[in-house]
């Protein structure tokens, strides 16, 4: 199947990020799964005139259009004119270019939360006008109606994240590539499930802390981060903890908070990112499927029964107190 | 005499939406006019909200350059707050941002700039069949190598730094992961890895060979590695003679430690280093869609103009010092810095070829300085300190991106962001003219290069275009 990828009003980073791709490489896995790029704005050789050409022979019909990638928000400003970004060398907007091609591919994938909802370019009052594909926030209908159909039959598929893990690319593609790819697959947002279906808690390495709501206190410190430094990693849809990123890691990993990057209006969370909202001293957000009081109710009773070594090693920059060993039997 | 115009685009292989508007006469550039377009108003979006959210937004500008806009936040924060980081926690920044900058100035080299080198354009000259082996794009072995060392690589920012691009590990007080004896030699064996990379395919020798250099004949000359097969075909189509600069170069110092920055911080023009002066930045809005008068970054304001009237022709704002065009990036850095090479490759000014040859110095030197920082990392050390932020302030951040000197202005009121204006290295290099009609540093590059007669995209403006490495997505953010 052949692949063409459009960025749109993004950063570049889901390209950037699926690069990144390991064992093997992107450029080997998608070979060997029959896929191949028609043009990629970073990839690929051809440049001005021939993307034109081939552009125009996608909308006439002489070239079939397999899979069309979108990365990045789609630009309705100024005035709904989609003027805030013109695709280069045709005197179009990419609004425009979407709205056209979208229609001719078997499949569409939006890559990115950029593209899937409009992402971190609607923040801030969205002073471009920027929306998803298919969705503007988490409303259905984006550039392209929310009943919208590719060829296939199949809304646009969501590959939500900021950035974008390359392996939620490419196994996307796969499936497609497999014919694997339908609507079952899909959660009520889009998001292909084999990553939306996990939380970013998930395997995250603060669990015990947060089974104990040992927490961190301050940036740099080991403890959860649930209940002061703004992380919802227990209700962002995610693998990031199970799969690692860039060889293993990922944000909580690295002692900073999960800010949803994969959900629609991550972007305004209305409270600063690394900080946790709270009512009457108690975090506002919950885990999810977790009844409030039950939660309230493990959470004094686990903080009541932290052992020694969480309490401390919550607000060390490293491990301080190890597990204690148990002694032999004999 | 004949004349005509084109329009080239979609400009590929550069990072970001580029358009360029050539008026062509006796089969050369006349003029050329450099379009940013597109807009997304991160300067905008940061208004009213919390400073520290710098950190999470500002990187989300570019998913290239994404650590060199967080170490700018971060920078321009730590100036309001009046604290350094700590020193271990600056080490642990430098590490993730020379990685970053490493892969950006190979991502380049492999990716964006030599797979025009295997063009059937090309076919027929002697060194064409080895472009098309190593540089095909998507399928020359270089290529592919490049992306899987790059990601190899990009292991020791997932360790610091948990995910690449946008981490937000870098504070203002250092970094929130305090890596362990563990981290530091898994970093150290990776670097060593990358090192057998480049020597085995990017210089064919070892590193401190390229880097010890003295002459540009030394490099010229150089035959070895792909850096050989792109001075060979540097030599034949005369990138030397292609794409001229100003002879003035701007750097901000890259990766400030306790030290002081590791590469040195400077003006240039033709011959004179100078200090840099920040006070004497003004951003030029003749004509850019954008409403407002030619402002200092600190007193900038950022109002496109929705009509998108002419004169203007991009979104790009044009920043000038003291009044003139400068270029950035890793030449000029090289040339301040004072590595005998790039003094000697751009005594006439910066060209296709010294920029090339700029990047590929610097990926030398950045993997010897990334061993001794890995090295000297003290994992018993603290990594972050407390940096509280005032209510009001302001701050500015100055670090160099792979692609050259990046600013960030932060002005904060109650407690709230009251002014945020970035100016990235693209928006020098790639800047429209100013109110003087004086065309931007890649403008003025591209007057006088070869257009043949069917040419409809010209290899030598994609060749000039290519060889500053533009980020289209930082520039106008």
């Amino acid at each position: 199947m052949n692949i063409l990828w459009l960025q749109s009003a993004g950063c570049g980073g889901c390209t950037m990020s699926l690069l990144c791709a390991e064992s093997p490489g992107v450029l080997d896995l998608l070979r060997d799964a029959g896929l191949s790029f028609l043009w990629h704005p970073a990839l690929s050789e051809q440049t001005g005139a021939e993307v034109r050409a081939l552009l125009a022979g996608i909308e006439d019909g002489s070239q079939t259009l397999d899979i069309l990638c979108v990365e990045g928000s789609i630009l309705t400003g100024p005035k709904g004119t989609g003027r805030f970004q013109m695709l280069s060398g045709t005197g179009r907007s990419m609004l425009d270019w979407v709205r056209s091609l979208a229609p001719l591919a078997e499949q569409v994938v939006a890559v990115g939360t950029c593209a899937t909802y409009g992402g971190m370019t609607s923040a801030g009052g969205n002073p471009a006008g920027a929306v998803g594909l298919q969705y503007d926030g988490s409303y259905p209908g984006g550039a392209l109606p929310a009943d919208f159909r590719a060829r296939s039959g199949m809304p646009v598929i969501n590959v939500a994240g900021c950035p974008t893990h390359p392996d939620w690319v490419t196994e996307t593609l796969l499936l497609i590539a497999g014919g694997e790819m339908s609507h079952d697959a899909l959660d009520a947002l889009g998001r292909p499930l084999f990553y939306a279906e996990h939380l970013v808690h998930h395997a995250c390495p603060k669990n015990e802390f947060y089974e104990y709501k040992a927490s961190a206190e301050k940036p740099g410190q080991l403890g959860c981060m649930m209940e002061h430094m703004g992380c919802v990693g227990t209700q962002a849809v995610g693998d990031c903890n199970i799969r690692g990123w860039n060889g293993g890691s990922c944000c909580t990993r690295a002692g900073y908070a999960c800010i949803n990057c994969t959900a629609p209006e991550f972007e305004e969370p209305h409270h600063p990112f690394t900080e946790t909202p709270k009512f009457a001293g108690i975090p506002v957000g919950l885990p999810s499927d977790m009844p409030k009081a039950w939660f309230m109710a493990l959470a004094s009773l686990s903080k009541a029964a932290t052992p020694k070594r969480l309490a401390e090693n919550a607000v060390a920059d490293r491990i301080e107190v190890p597990p204690t060993l148990r002694t032999g039997r004999k | 005499m004949t004349e005509r115009s084109l329009l080239v685009g979609p400009f590929n292989r550069v990072e970001g939406d580029l358009e360029i508007r050539l008026e062509i006469k006796d089969g050369r550039v006349a003029q050329a006019y450099a379009n940013s377009p597109m807009f997304r108003g991160f300067e905008i979006m940061m208004l009213g909200k919390s400073p520290m959210d710098a950190l999470t937004i500002t990187p989300r500008i570019c998913g290239i350059c994404s650590i060199s806009q967080s170490a700018a936040a971060s920078a321009a924060l730590g100036s309001m707050a009046g604290l350094p980081p700590a020193t271990q926690g600056a080490l642990a920044a430098a590490i993730m941002h020379g990685v970053e900058n490493l892969c950006d100035h190979l991502t380049h080299f492999n990716l964006f700039f030599c797979a025009d080198f295997a063009r059937a354009a090309y076919a027929g000259r002697p060194w064409h069949d080895r472009a098309v082996t190593r540089f095909t794009a998507m399928e020359g072995s270089a290529v592919r190598a490049c992306v899987e060392a790059r990601a190899q690589i990009l292991h020791i920012v997932g360790l610091l730094g948990g995910k690449w691009p946008h981490t937000l590990a870098i504070q203002p007080g250092g970094v929130t992961r305090a890596p362990t004896a563990r981290d530091r030699i898994r970093m150290t064996s990776t670097l060593a890895a990358f090192r057998r990379y480049l020597e085995g395919t990017l210089f064919g020798a070892p590193i401190e060979d390229f880097a010890g250099l003295t002459r540009a004949a030394d490099l010229t000359g150089w035959t070895l590695g792909d850096a050989g097969l792109f001075m060979e075909i540097a030599e034949d189509l005369g990138l030397a003679d292609m794409g001229h600069g100003s002879g003035r170069f701007l750097s901000f110092g890259a990766y400030p430690l306790p030290e002081g920055r590791a590469f040195a911080a400077g003006t240039w023009d033709n011959g004179t280093l100078g200090a840099v002066d920040t006070a004497e930045i003004r951003e030029d809005l003749s004509h850019a869609w954008m409403l407002g008068e030619a402002r200092h970054p600190t007193e900038g304001r950022t109002d496109p103009d929705e009509d998108m009237q002419a004169p203007a022709y991009s979104w790009c704002k044009a920043p000038r010092l003291a009044g003139r065009t400068v270029e950035t990036g890793a030449l000029a850095r090289q040339v301040i810095d004072g590595h005998p090479v790039a003094r000697d490759l751009a005594a006439g000014g910066a060209n296709v070829r010294a920029r090339v040859a700029g990047r590929l110095l610097e990926i030398a030197r950045t993997q010897i300085l990334l061993e001794g920082w890995v090295a000297a990392l003290q994992t018993d050390a603290p990594f972050i300190t407390d940096v509280a932020l005032p209510d009001a302030g302001s701050g500015e951040g100055l670090v160099e991106a792979a692609r050259g000197a990046l600013g960030h202005w932060i002005k904060v009121e109650k407690g709230r962001i009251a002014g945020y204006q970035i100016v990235a290295p693209t928006t020098w290099n790639f800047s429209p003219r100013d109110t003087a009609g004086t065309p931007g540093p890649v403008e003025a590059a591209l007057e006088g290069a070869p257009v043949g007669p069917g040419e409809e995209t010209p290899l030598s403006v994609q060749h000039i275009v290519r060889s500053f490495d533009p980020c289209m997505v930082c520039t106008v953010h």
